[in-house]
């Protein structure tokens, strides 16, 4: 079995990625996946990249224990993060959250609900770059009301 | 008691990564926060307590009212921004 959480300065595969996610596993006939990049459009007007900041050590444990959640709450049989760290450019992968499970309900509901608890509850920092120099993006409170939905208080923004 | 204290983001810009800070046991997190506040400076800007922050215990998100043991790592940070 790979590893189910992945930080890496390396980009990702996102096809290799699926496809060991349901090796070997007869009972997976569902795959949902979420890819989250760069855009060229900051807070703060156009952007020429950003740098990814994060927490050694916790970030993994946080994301290890979403996963156990995610587990708990739906009927899914697998599931995998893998986050960039360090300098990216405009277009490239950030994040990718991958679910595999038997029917699409579950695979849907677990890959937006790890999306959802990602966003507020692992350390992670962006910082952008932009023409007028860089600066740390602000945590928004709709991330905080996408986690509610799922009955879990962000408390983050 | 020694704990390590850890900063990421625009806090570890401001105060550096990480330093050692011995405090009188017991004490919560929110005890640490204003013994740092206290001693003025960029410490006292960055942690001020009208500022949104969060911290963590031992590498876990907790509030500021968790009780520090000796030897904790405790991090402070703004709020969190992947994905």
């Amino acid at each position: 079995m790979t590893a189910r959480v992945t930080i890496t300065g390396a980009d990702f595969d996102v096809g290799a990625e699926l496809a060991r996610l349901r090796a070997g596993d007869g009972g997976v006939g569902a795959l949902a996946s979420f890819v989250g990049t760069v855009r060229g459009q900051g807070e703060a007007g156009s952007i020429g990249g950003m740098e990814l900041e994060h927490y050694p050590g916790m970030t993994e444990q946080a994301i290890e224990a979403m996963i156990d959640e995610a587990m708990r709450r739906f009927d899914i049989r697998a599931a995998r993060v893998v986050h960039r760290v360090g300098t990216l450019a405009v277009g490239e992968q950030i994040v990718l959250v991958a679910v595999a499970s038997a029917h699409r309900g579950a695979a849907f509901q677990a890959c937006e609900f790890l999306m959802d608890y990602l966003k507020t509850q692992a350390p992670f920092w962006k910082k952008e770059h932009t023409a007028q120099g860089a600066r740390w993006v602000d945590a928004r409170s709709a991330d905080d009301a996408a986690l509610a939905r799922w009955g879990i208080e962000a408390r983050n923004a | 008691m020694k704990l390590q204290v850890r900063y990421f983001a625009s806090l570890r810009e401001a105060l550096g990564p990480a330093e050692t800070v011995e405090i009188a046991a017991p004490a919560t997190v929110a005890a640490l926060r204003d013994r740092l506040v206290a001693r003025g400076g960029r410490h006292a800007e960055v942690l001020a307590r009208g500022r949104v922050l969060r911290c963590a215990l031992d590498r876990a998100m907790v509030d500021e009212a968790a009780e520090l043991a000796d030897g904790a790592e405790v991090a402070f940070f703004p709020p969190v921004t992947g994905g």
